[in-house]
């Protein structure tokens, strides 16, 4: 690990006082799940680290107005452990839950999940954010099985690896991002991600100047739900999230959003898959076509085909959790 | 006189009860220091670089940078390298101890080296790649008994390289004191552990010592000092300061041994009512650089009558294989348990029918048939079991699947050193070691129950060479070797003991025996003294008594056998639509002649399971093809399982006179060679098909699906 500066200021213009112009030069730490493994991995070596940790009033979560405000630094569970989450956000709440272990929900912070870096095993071995060597791509002619199967027009392969992305953006969240002199933005949680171009491009359309301060999720009335298809029970990632969300009324649905999870360089709305629902009665046949939808335009890579028919399932079994349907198992 | 046999069952006090392990206690609360934990005043931290490429020409290795920087104390390159290649990404090229463990990271980014990168050859499952000579053996004519063959069925099956991952990593404390070498390794050999090292190191055996309380596995894979072993200690003879050097967690699963990975395409011919009459195997696979042996075949059922294998070895620019727990044995069994489990499906023979009429071809009809039962009244198989597919309707499948193993353990040579002091306490001396699999407690019980004294006045001291010679642990060695020599070393010192008591009382020995702390007359619990008693009749010297395990002497008085079998059966479930396997149940029955202790024997089986379980399910070396580097050398990618992918699993130990009259056979091993047969059987009696590699991933088992003809 490169020795670094540490600070951890009491206020937030402070903060952002002390972060860099480029990327690189100082980076945030909230939690530090994932950014102190990737210090430890070499592949981020900043010259200065800036805790939040001082910050409290970031930490809240709070309804106010008909609106969840969640500091970008409450913990993971503060929100899975929110009544109104737990009642409105279902999706939210099970995003959450599904993530690698206890620890991990109660120390990593809800703006550390959404900037969080790529897991790509190439990039994580240092072989870049695309997994370059000598110009050509290691991942299309390696072993992609966990990579894109949805905007893989490269460079980049891997797929963002926020749960909480895709909940967010099926729930009409926005994101408040404060930079230098105040400057304040607020950013549709869809717009928030971006493929990056480049290689000293980021994953966010965030500034390296720029803190994410606070997610707002209004109370719309949507069913939603998320449905994880997850190997390994403890400490691990999904190999893909579904979060499926519309209005209801008489058992119809209308306004739906479909937004995948681990299949894309960013949390994957898809557009087909979320018109499919709009006028349909909710019930096994919709959530089934909704699933057909949502992998229509999938380009699996050489060795990631299955995670076609895992987006189908995952696709259908949101439907269903959302419109409350039981499984036949 | 007290004879060295095993006591009747019905004086037992300690044998086959549950006893805790003497040691939990300090290991619960990290009193227990480990290799890692072994911290001495003014001691260095060392690191390792490693080749990132994995083959190429060494042109050269400058330290340069390192050695300039301050607080570096020593360095080592490999010279024997320069001008020559690397065979893999993760081989050991330089060290450095420095002040910190930080700093000599930091300095290791300084040494440069001179590649001459070459093209790396990782792919192990395509023949393609396989060296042209193969090996062959075969037995009867194949040919004709597949052609009289009522069904004769055909498959693919393979596990990959997949490596020990060991809690604690690979390394130790090394110190130059006096001009003698103390080290502090993690190793499943202390008694020969640096047998070799003193020629390299420039200090002579018997000024060298070993000392390994605690370790955090090994299976296989901790039997030698190793080259980082070696540089350790010359870092610290260099810099004349103790140096810590432990593999970091990418370096141990790259370069500290793996499982051989084998793949195969078998055919297998069956007689109508069942009988296994013809096997064909075609298997190839890779240990890395190293050799090549093709797993046993055909496994457990050595008796068919007309099998033929051929081998090949693809040599691959990964690290080399080293004994996995049973080397050669899960691969043997996923393969020949498999192939015939598919034989029985295409015969339409319920799989425990199968299995049981041809136990005939086994070298233990009666113990597999009677495991068998044992293990099906487990798990409930006649009331779940069906035919292959489940044909219940929804996605989630379910199914049962068998498999049988063999393992011998026959214990190893060992030596046990007993002295029974004046004032009574008594002190068990022995070079083995525990590495986590209860050897302490095993020991503490044998002597405890010779002496008749409670595991509380028996002090065991294992972990260090300058104790008597005993075998290292590997091959299930080690309870039949302590056993025996800690037995026979207690018996001599109690018989010197009752020698002493019988001229006191007046009576003779052979009328003594040695019961609830008390040296007393058989049949004539008045006539005793307490063991503080007797002991002090001792006068001022102890009795020291040497027990030496002889395999062969100690295998005809019923001390020691080996050879033993095990059924497992499981009980899994498969999401046909996302290809997700989870276990729901699992049942294992083993034999392993007498228990000395149920408690830790059902542990190790428990481990083994759960080991066998995550090599079924998770496990697995990932290589990149084009730069030869492991993509998975970190505990994130590279899964092991946890509790909750476990599911409810259940041990048998076999018991009763027929088993112990054996004596004490080994364990370690034998369990976790039946998981990926049984799971995967398992999967195929669920879904219909079969899915050919492990770990059964949701990308093998939806693929598998798919081509069956049966995705959803
Ligand atoms: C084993 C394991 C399993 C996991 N499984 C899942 C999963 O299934 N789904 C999932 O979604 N996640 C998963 N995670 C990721 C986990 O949710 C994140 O590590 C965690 O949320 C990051 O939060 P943190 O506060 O620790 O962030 P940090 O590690 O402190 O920061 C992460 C990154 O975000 C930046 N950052 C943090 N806060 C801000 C801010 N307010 N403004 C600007 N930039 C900021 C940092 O600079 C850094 O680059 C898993 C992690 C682990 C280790």
């Amino acid at each position: 690990m490169k020795p670094f500066e540490y600070a951890a200021p009491n206020t937030l213009e402070e903060a952002i006082g002390l972060l860099g112009e480029k990327w690189g030069e100082a980076e945030v730490l909230a939690g530090g799940t994932d950014l102190v493994t990737a210090l430890k991995q070499g592949i981020m070596e900043p010259d200065r680290l800036v805790s939040l940790k001082n910050l409290t009033s970031l930490q809240q979560v709070e309804l106010r107005e008909g609106t969840l405000h969640i500091g970008a630094m409450a913990p993971l569970a503060a929100v899975s452990e929110n009544s109104t989450a737990q009642e409105h956000f279902p999706s939210l709440v099970q995003a959450i839950e599904g993530i690698g272990s206890r620890q991990i929900i109660v120390h990593g912070t809800v703006g550390g999940d959404l900037c969080q870096r790529p897991r790509c095993w190439y990039f994580r071995s240092g072989y870049g954010l695309f997994g370059q060597h000598d110009g050509e791509s290691l991942v299309l002619n390696g072993d992609n099985r966990f990579h894109a199967i949805f905007g893989n027009e490269g460079p980049a392969y891997f797929v963002h690896p926020s749960s909480l992305g895709p909940a967010l953006i099926a729930l009409d969240a926005t994101l408040i991002a404060v930079g230098p002199k105040g400057k304040e933005r607020t950013i549709g949680a869809g717009d928030f991600f971006k493929t990056p171009q480049n290689e000293d491009e980021r994953e966010t359309v965030l500034r390296p100047d720029e803190v994410v301060t606070e997610i707002r999720v209004p109370l719309h009335g949507l069913k939603n739900a998320t449905y994880e298809v997850r190997h390994r029970q403890g400490f691990d990632w999904p190999y893909v999230t579904a979060t499926v969300a519309f209005q209801e009324r008489g058992g119809t649905a209308s306004d739906g959003r479909v937004v995948l999870g681990h299949v894309a360089p960013v949390p994957w709305h898809s557009e087909k898959a979320s018109q499919s629902l709009n006028g349909q009665a909710l019930n096994e046949p919709t959530a089934k076509e909704c699933g057909q939808a949502a992998i229509v335009g999938a380009k699996p890579l050489s060795g990631n085909r299955y995670k076609v028919q895992l987006t189908k399932t995952a696709v259908k079994r949101a439907v269903l959790s959302a419109a409350g349907i039981e499984q036949e198992a | 006189m007290a004879s060295a046999n095993w006591p009747e069952k019905k004086t037992w006090s300690y044998l086959r009860d549950r006893i805790d392990r003497v040691d939990g206690p300090v290991k619960a609360t990290g009193a227990a220091r480990y290799s890692y934990d072994v911290n001495r005043p003014g001691m260095l931290y060392a690191k390792v670089l490693y080749s990132q490429h994995a083959s190429a020409k060494i042109n050269g290795i400058d330290l340069s940078g390192a050695k300039s920087m301050k607080g570096v104390k020593a360095t080592w390159r490999d010279e024997d390298l320069i001008g020559s290649e690397v065979q893999y990404a993760g081989q050991m090229l330089a060290a450095v101890a420095a002040v910190t463990e930080e700093l000599a990271q930091e300095a290791v980014k300084q040494i440069k080296v001179d590649y001459e990168v070459k093209k790396p050859q990782v792919i192990d499952d395509d023949p393609e790649y396989a060296d042209d000579r193969a090996s062959r053996r075969e037995e009867g004519n194949l040919e004709e008994a597949l052609k009289g063959a009522e069904v004769v069925s055909e498959g693919e099956y393979g596990l990959p390289v997949v490596t020990h991952c060991c809690m604690e990593s690979h390394g130790q404390v090394a110190e130059v004191k006096d001009g003698e070498l103390h080290l502090w390794p993690s190793t499943q050999n202390v008694s020969r552990y640096a047998d070799q090292m003193g020629e390299q190191v420039g200090i002579p055996g018997n000024k060298t010592h070993v000392n390994t309380q605690y370790m955090g596995g090994g299976f296989g894979s901790k039997f030698s000092h190793d080259k980082w072993g070696i540089v350790g200690a010359i870092l610290a003879k260099q810099s004349g300061r103790p140096v810590k050097l432990m593999l970091d967690r990418d370096m141990e699963l790259m370069a500290a041994g793996n499982r051989p990975s084998a793949y195969s395409k078998v055919k297998v011919g069956v007689k109508k009512d069942g009988t296994i009459t013809a096997m064909d195997e075609e298997v190839w696979g890779t240990g890395g650089p190293a050799n090549y042996r093709p797993p046993p075949f055909p496994y457990v059922f050595t008796g068919v009558e007309n099998w033929r294998q051929v081998g090949r070895r693809i040599r691959t620019n990964r690290g080399g294989q080293r004994a996995w727990r049973a080397p050669n044995h899960p691969q043997g069994c996923l393969i020949t348990m498999a192939a015939i489990d598919d034989a029985a499906a295409a015969l339409g023979m319920d799989a425990l029918d199968f299995f049981r009429h041809n136990t005939q071809l086994t070298e233990r009809p009666d113990v597999y048939r009677e495991e068998l039962d044992v293990a099906a009244d487990m798990i409930g198989y006649r009331q779940k079991a069906h035919p292959r597919g489940d044909k219940t309707p929804g996605p989630v499948k379910r199914g049962l699947g068998i498999s049988m193993h063999q393992w011998g353990g026959l214990g190893h040579p060992s030596e046990c050193d007993l002295t029974i002091h004046p004032d009574g306490s008594v002190e068990c001396k022995i070079g083995t070691q525990d590495l986590g699999t209860g050897t302490r407690t095993v020991i503490n019980i044998v002597v405890a129950e010779t002496l008749g004294l409670a595991l509380e006045d028996i002090e065991v001291k294992i972990g260090k060479s300058a104790y008597p010679q005993s075998g290292a642990s590997g091959g299930s060695t080690t309870v039949g070797g302590v056993s025996a020599s800690s037995r026979l070393a207690a018996t001599s010192a109690l018989n010197a003991l009752l020698d002493v008591v019988a001229s006191e009382l007046g009576v003779s020995a052979n009328e003594l025996e040695a019961r609830y702390g008390h040296i007393r007359v058989k049949g004539d619990p008045t006539k005793a003294v307490s063991w503080k008693e007797a002991c002090s009749m001792l006068g001022p010297s102890p009795i020291n008594k040497k027990g030496v395990n002889d395999r062969a002497e100690s295998r005809e008085k019923g001390l020691i056998d080996g050879g033993v079998g095990g059924v497992q059966m499981a009980d899994v479930s498969v999401d046909t639509e996302t290809g997700i396997v989870t276990i729901n149940e699992m049942v294992g029955v083993q034999d392993c002649g007498l228990v000395i202790d149920l408690k830790t024997a059902e542990s190790q089986v428990y481990g083994a399971m759960i080991m066998g379980i995550t090599y079924s399910l998770f496990e697995e070396a990932v290589y990149d093809r084009t730069t030869g580097s492991m993509l998975n050398a970190d505990m994130e990618f590279y899964r092991l399982a946890g509790l909750q992918d476990v599911g409810d699993l259940r041990v048998h130990m076999m018991g009763g006179e027929k088993y112990a009259k054996r004596g004490v056979i080994g364990l370690g091993e034998p369990p976790v060679i039946s998981p990926g047969a049984a799971i995967s059987n398992a999967v195929a009696n669920a879904c219909g098909v079969r899915v050919p590699y492990l770990p059964l991933t949701p990308e093998r088992v939806t693929d598998a699906l798919e081509k069956g003809g049966m995705s959803v």
